[in-house]
């Protein structure tokens, strides 16, 4: 992988006393991940150019982690490592050019201290959100930014861009800020970090982002991505299942919003309203003990925690993951013994029987149903409402029919629906499991009614009759 | 009621006799009865093993690390009775080593023996005050004076008057020397009868209809005596076949005292079982002169066994009264109750286990027509051992989790039914006549209506556990694995009632050496060669996405075959158990079980389950292709042309960038290379348009586990009968192993085949070989740039260096679990039971192994 600087300042080879690295020589510099080489394919007076190289040996990379490595999948092995400027080059442009970094040079401190005219070039830039994203991180801090996309293959045109971008920014820009910027704004771009993280990661951000990352924008964003995510077995385990299937991991990991193909702010306030209309039905019921069958993350589960009426609040999920998260959210480890005694939280799936979910004043299945496949859910009616038979149970679901309001929606309103049903569909469905199994329903509207088209969430409320 | 034992044995012997016999129950609670000093701790090391007995000082020095610390006793207790229900809920014989004078403490032991369905005896060691009080003085750990034996023995005094009322099976009593001349002998309990291994011929409910149970017998090959009225007393089976009645002989049908008289006969002779059932119980009630309603046809019964005498009708209560309420047999591999029986109860005795037995799981409830509502128990039932009864009249006999039952409603109209043991094969003979009103119309058996879809338990699954395979023994599926597999199946996979298999990993040949190569068909030879492998196939491996099809004939054979009624016919599922294509997988069942339908006939089936690579590998995995291998391609074919651009301009300087050029230019010839591989696997298709299929192994068919017993051969030309379109035949070709010349050939094959973009070859042993690898794969060399990198080439000396025994190891017990999964579907085992195995499979396959192996 390679990256470029140039300056026009005068006398342009000054460059080479900022990077302590003399234009005519090349030099090899040993990292743990491969060798960087720092020579110059250019240097005049008027324009001066160094080039880094990084040559990355991912056989031996690969090697030198240990099985419980975060990534361990295929994409460890055959990855963009050797030729993407990853987070791999912002280490190693870090390492190499550490003294100018700092803004040292005991030659030439004041062309140190002072913006220069600089020109960067990254042919390949892994970018995920497009050239879009690269301008939104890089324009803010002085740069003029050109991003052009890199098709996938040249022999399937129809597979449109890679998620690359050739990027070139110039502007007048003191070099060590460009060097921090590069160092921080890698991995950023990148997404996933190819290093191992240590405790310390906080203190190296704020060290290299000093002056510059607390002013800008999108500071957030950078934080979120240079930090990461971290894993743990069960998704290792979650990866190799994918890799079987010839699918990707994310294919396996769904967004955890519902709505998730709407704006962050409609998705939030019909999430509040059906919460909150979920909440106001289940203490029209009356009910104490109350089970949420597909809790994922916890949302739910909080606010019914939050409640001192519900006596006994128990979420059960599928996703380990989201239980974690879900244990994390009600500080399950550190809340009293009282308090971790009314809740309980275990992975169970809708599609077994289980005697866990037996014996709860309500049940809710809020947003769930649509998310089994539609020969599967005679199993989950079976499991809920004739195996686990609370007393009442509470299904929310969309209303297909009020996706005319969503613009650009194409589909369905979240990438893992298996099928979203018109009002007369799930009043169909509702009517007829409730006769099936001894309950009464109830139908309700929960978001803002449309005149024709009803409201954007649909809830059954059945009881046990 | 409690379960009928032999009555207390007189314990009260003079002193004469030479030894004193004492039998317990070998499944149950022994309570060592005496004060402190009394001898309970040799007593119990001389008759039990060490294991067997539990002991209240041991229990205190578990807890408190001193067995003499009187204020550990609740916590001590505590433990005690968590160990001794242990062993107990296990089934094993258990002695408790304390005090036990008090009431209290006896109590609650009772109960834990009662909690667990099995018998308890007291043995009461009674020795005189003083020389309990001496043995104390003489061990020096034993702090407490005279005053304390004094105390237990006034206490084990009056217990001696209250022990035989509370609730114990025997109270064997020991004084003086005979505690010295005693025999213990462990008796099992009466309803295990393993050691009769049949066959048997087990009858359901009859009901006084006696012509028919005459029918049915004859039918079933027994030779019927009749006394000189002519009335049946007794019947015989050439072969020796025992009948095993499941109860309900008697009330509503004609001839009840006709029914007694044959059973009784074949029971006396031997050539007969019978249990009881809930009718026979009423009847001896009434006949004994309680006070019961005469309803649900008793009133026939008592007139019928008036008219028939008082004699017989003493007989027949002596009969009924002595049945038991359920029998364990064969091994314990089959057991038959009245109303059937829980796992948990099996060879058990309590009054709770009689009434399951007798009325089955009652909840409380009454239905419309108020008879008991009785809760489903065989749709929860996991237990090895068949279990068949009846009692609650069905229309027609059906399998539920290795359950059945026999009811069907001879009385009412009905048939009487017999299932011939082992052969699971059912005999019936219809009524002559309908002799009563049902009070409820007959239903399919209770869970059996709903039973595939949904008669999954979480239980059936999460956790760790071990499975038992014939193929590859003892297999441990640990927990994390369940825990993926869980969410893999439950979100995405296919009715489990299709998902008979899910196909093994397989393991690469043991790496080569050979210059320029990570695999080669030699290493795959010589291993085969070397475990006494004669032949094996080399088979073209596909670049595709595997799959197995499960398909019916039709819809009809779906629902008899797969219990799966709502029309559909098959799957097409991936390795996860996915459906492919979403939108048009119907159609390419559709369209599958046209282009195998040659098979049907062929095979004598209608339905058969293959093994399949789904064609080209882009119409599945195009998504991965584009995120992973096209974005290698694009990123590398970018970077290096540039980096090379950058190193001329710099040589151009003057400066010596020679090697690192160079080493820029090998990498972007690889990168090229890697791209033309992929670019192989990637065909367009749209929708089914483009999509192939080869299947290259018929897992199995009615009544045949065909990848467990045929050849290879056997396989591929069965398949190579199809003819249609949607089939790409699998080119392969037979190695003997000891021709140099024959393998040689076959290694030009392959490098014929991946030098022209192929993926490689399968080797497998032509004839199925127990304890081998059942393949390895030999990828080609282009191939592997897409799993090992473009540059793999260059770093061969650290690939060699390669781990392959957990991948070995795991092809070979996912093996084993895949043809467990389909012979037990084919030997009809319950869904769960197949489910296991499909499920542990996928549990494997998320063991985080080498993924480029």
């Amino acid at each position: 992988m390679l990256l470029t600087l140039t300056t026009t300042h005068r006398p342009a080879t000054d460059l080479g006393h900022l990077l302590h690295k003399h234009p005519d020589r090349v030099q090899e510099l040993r990292q743990s991940f491969g060798t960087a080489t720092v020579f110059y394919p250019e240097a005049s007076d008027e324009r001066c150019t160094v080039a880094l190289l990084v040559e990355i040996d991912p056989v031996r990379l690969a090697r030198s982690a240990g099985r419980r490595t975060p990534d361990f999948s295929l994409a460890k092995y055959v990855n963009d490592r050797s030729y993407a400027a990853s987070s791999l080059l912002g280490v190693a442009l870090a390492d190499v050019f550490s003294t100018a970094r700092r803004g040292r040079s005991d030659a030439r401190q004041a062309v140190a201290d002072a913006p220069m005219p600089l020109e960067i070039r990254v042919p390949v830039l892994p970018c995920r959100g497009g050239p879009e994203i690269a301008r939104r991180v890089f324009e803010p801090l002085g740069w003029t930014v050109t991003a052009d996309p890199i098709a996938l293959d040249d022999r399937f045109p129809e597979w449109g861009d890679s998620r690359y971008v050739s990027l070139s920014l110039s502007g007048d820009v003191r070099l060590a800020d460009a060097l921090n910027q590069l160092h921080v704004l890698l991995p950023v771009l990148d997404e996933a970090k190819h290093y191992w993280q240590s405790d310390d990661e906080v203190d190296k951000l704020l060290r290299s982002g000093e002056g510059w990352l607390t002013a800008h924008p999108d500071r957030e964003l950078i934080t979120r991505r240079y930090l990461g995510r971290s894993s743990s077995l069960p998704r290792v385990a979650l990866a190799r299942l994918a890799e079987l299937d010839d699918t990707t991991e994310d294919a396996l990991e769904p967004p955890e919003d519902e709505e998730a193909l709407q704006p962050p702010a409609r998705r939030a306030s019909l999430n509040v309203q059906r919460h909150e209309a979920v909440l106001e039905a289940l203490r029209e019921l009356g009910a104490r003990s109350v089970i949420d069958l597909g809790c994922g993350p916890g949302q739910f589960l909080a606010k019914l925690a939050a409640e001192p009426s519900f006596t006994k609040v128990t979420g059960t999920d599928v996703s380990t993951r989201s239980l974690q998260i879900a244990a994390r959210r009600l500080h399950l480890d550190t809340v009293g013994d009282r308090q971790a005694a009314r809740i309980d939280l275990f992975q169970g799936a809708l599609t077994y029987e289980d005697a866990r979910f037996a014996g709860f004043d309500a049940a809710v299945l809020m947003e769930v149903v649509e998310h089994v496949d539609p020969p599967r859910l005679a199993a989950l009616e079976r499991v809920v409402l004739a195996t686990a038979r609370p007393r009442a149970v509470l299904v929310t679901t969309p209303n297909r029919e009020y996706n005319a309001n969503y613009e650009d929606l194409t589909g369905m309103r979240h990438p893992d629906h298996r099928f979203e049903w018109s009002r007369a569909e799930f009043e169909s469905w509702a009517t007829r499991v409730a006769g099936d199994h001894g309950y009464t329903v109830e139908l309700r509207g929960v978001g803002d009614r449309d005149p024709e088209l009803g409201t954007p969430t649909q809830m059954a409320v059945f009881r046990r009759g | 009621m409690a379960e009928r034992t032999e009555p207390d044995e007189e314990t009260m012997n003079d002193a004469g006799t030479e030894v004193r016999e004492i039998g317990v129950p070998s499944m149950g609670l022994v309570l060592l009865v005496g004060v402190s000093g009394s001898g309970k701790t040799t007593f119990g090391a001389a008759h039990f093993r060490s294991s067997q007995v539990v002991s209240s000082d041991f229990c205190r020095g578990l807890v408190s690390d001193d067995p003499n610390d009187q204020a550990a006793t609740p916590d001590a207790f505590d433990v005690l009775h968590y160990i001794v229900g242990t062993r107990l809920r296990r089934g094993l014989l258990t002695v408790v080593d304390a005090t036990n004078v008090q009431a209290s403490a006896r109590a609650s032991l009772v109960r834990l023996a009662k909690e667990n369905n099995v018998l308890v005896d007291a043995i009461v060691l009674d020795v005189p005050e003083a020389v309990a009080v001496e043995r104390n003085a003489r061990r020096p750990d034993r702090g407490f004076g005279a005053h304390v034996v004094a105390r237990q023995h006034k206490d084990l005094k009056r217990s001696l008057r209250l022990l035989r009322k509370e609730g114990f099976r025997r109270v064997h009593v020991l004084r003086g020397d005979e505690i010295e001349r005693v025999v213990i002998t462990p008796e099992k309990p009466w309803n295990d009868r393993r050691e009769l291994r049949g066959p048997f011929d087990i009858v359901g409910d009859v009901h006084g209809c006696a012509t028919e149970l005459v029918m049915l017998l004859e039918k079933l090959g027994y030779a019927i005596t009749r006394d000189d009225a002519g009335r049946a007393v007794d019947a015989a089976h050439p072969e020796g076949r025992t009948a095993v009645f499941v109860g309900d002989l008697v009330d509503r049908g004609p001839d009840t005292p006709g029914v007694l008289r044959l059973v009784m006969g074949m029971t006396a002779g031997g050539a007969a079982l019978c249990v009881a059932g809930n009718h026979e119980a009423k009847l001896v009630r009434a006949l004994k002169g309680a006070k019961v309603q005469v309803q649900h046809g008793l009133g026939e019964s008592l007139a019928q066994l008036e008219a028939a005498g008082p004699a017989f009708t003493q007989d027949a209560r002596a009969f009924m009264d002595r049945l038991l309420s359920h029998l364990v047999l064969d091994d314990g591999r089959l057991v038959v109750a009245h109303a059937g029986l829980k796992e948990a109860y099996h060879g058990r005795s309590s009054a709770r286990v009689r009434s399951f037995a007798l009325y089955g799981d009652t909840t409380g409830e009454t239905d419309e027509y108020g008879l008991p509502v009785r809760y489903p128990w065989a749709r929860e039932y996991r237990g090895k051992a068949m279990v068949v009864y009846g009692h609650t009249p069905v229309l027609e006999p059906e399998w539920v989790n290795n359950t059945i039952c026999l009811d069907t409603g001879v009385v009412f109209g009905g048939r009487l039914t017999a299932l011939r043991y082992p052969e699971k094969e059912v005999v019936q003979v219809a009524a002559l006549e309908q002799y009563y009103e049902p009070v409820r119309p007959l239903t399919p058996a209770a869970g059996a209506e709903e039973r595939e879809p949904t008669a999954l338990n979480i239980d059936d699954v999460a956790g760790t556990r071990w499975h038992t395979t014939e193929h590859a023994g003892r297999v441990k599926i640990p927990e994390e694995n369940a825990a993926a597999a869980l969410e893999v199946m439950s979100r995405f996979a296919v009715d489990p009632r299709w998902l008979i298999y899910l196909p093994p990993t397989m393991a690469p040949a043991p790496t080569s050496t050979l210059d320029g190569f990570l695999e080669h068909p030699e290493q795959a030879f010589a291993e085969y060669a070397a475990a006494g492998v004669g032949e094996v196939v080399c088979e073209e491996k596909h670049m595709g996405s595997r799959a197995v099809a499960v398909l019916a004939r039709d819809a009809e054979a779906a629902r008899r075959r797969f219990a799966v009624s709502d029309g559909t016919t098959g799957v097409v599922y991936t390795r996860t158990g996915r459906a492919f294509f979403s939108h048009g997988h119907d159609e390419l069942v559709a369209r599958l079980t046209d282009a195998v339908s040659p098979l049907f006939e062929e095979l004598d089936t209608d339905w058969v389950a293959l093994d399949c690579e789904l064609l080209p590998w882009s119409a599945k995995a195009e998504g991965l292709i584009k995120e992973q291998y096209a974005s290698v391609g694009a990123a590398a074919l970018t970077a290096l042309p540039e980096a090379s651009a950058a190193l001329a301009r710099a040589a151009s300087r003057g400066l010596d960038v020679s090697a690192l050029a160079g080493r820029v230019a090998s990498r972007e010839a690889n990168a090229a290379a890697y791209r033309a591989a992929y670019g192989a696997y990637v065909r367009r298709t749209d929708g089914l348009e483009g999509v192939t299929l080869a299947p290259f192994q018929i897992l199995a068919a009615e009544g045949r586990a065909l990848a467990a017993t045929e050849t290879h051969r056997w396989h591929l030309e069965k398949i190579a009968t199809l003819t249609d379109p949607l089939i790409t035949p699998t080119r392969h070709r037979f190695v003997d192993l000891t021709s140099a010349e024959q393998r040689a050939e076959a290694t030009r094959w392959w490098l014929d085949l991946t030098a022209a973009g192929g993926e490689g070859m399968v080797v497998k042993p032509a004839a199925p070989t127990k304890r081998v690898q059942p393949g390895l794969k030999v990828r080609g060399r282009e191939y592997l740039r897409i799993i090992y990198g473009p540059d793999y080439t260059d770093s061969l000396d650290v690939l060699r260096n390669r781990g392959l025994g957990r991948k070995r190891n795991l092809a070979l017990r996912e093996h084993g679990l895949g043809i467990e999964a389909l012979t037990r579907f084919l030997a009809g085992e319950p869904l769960w039971s197949v489910h296991q195995m499909a499920f542990a499979v996928l549990a494997l396959e998320s063991e985080p192994v080498d993924p480029r192996l």
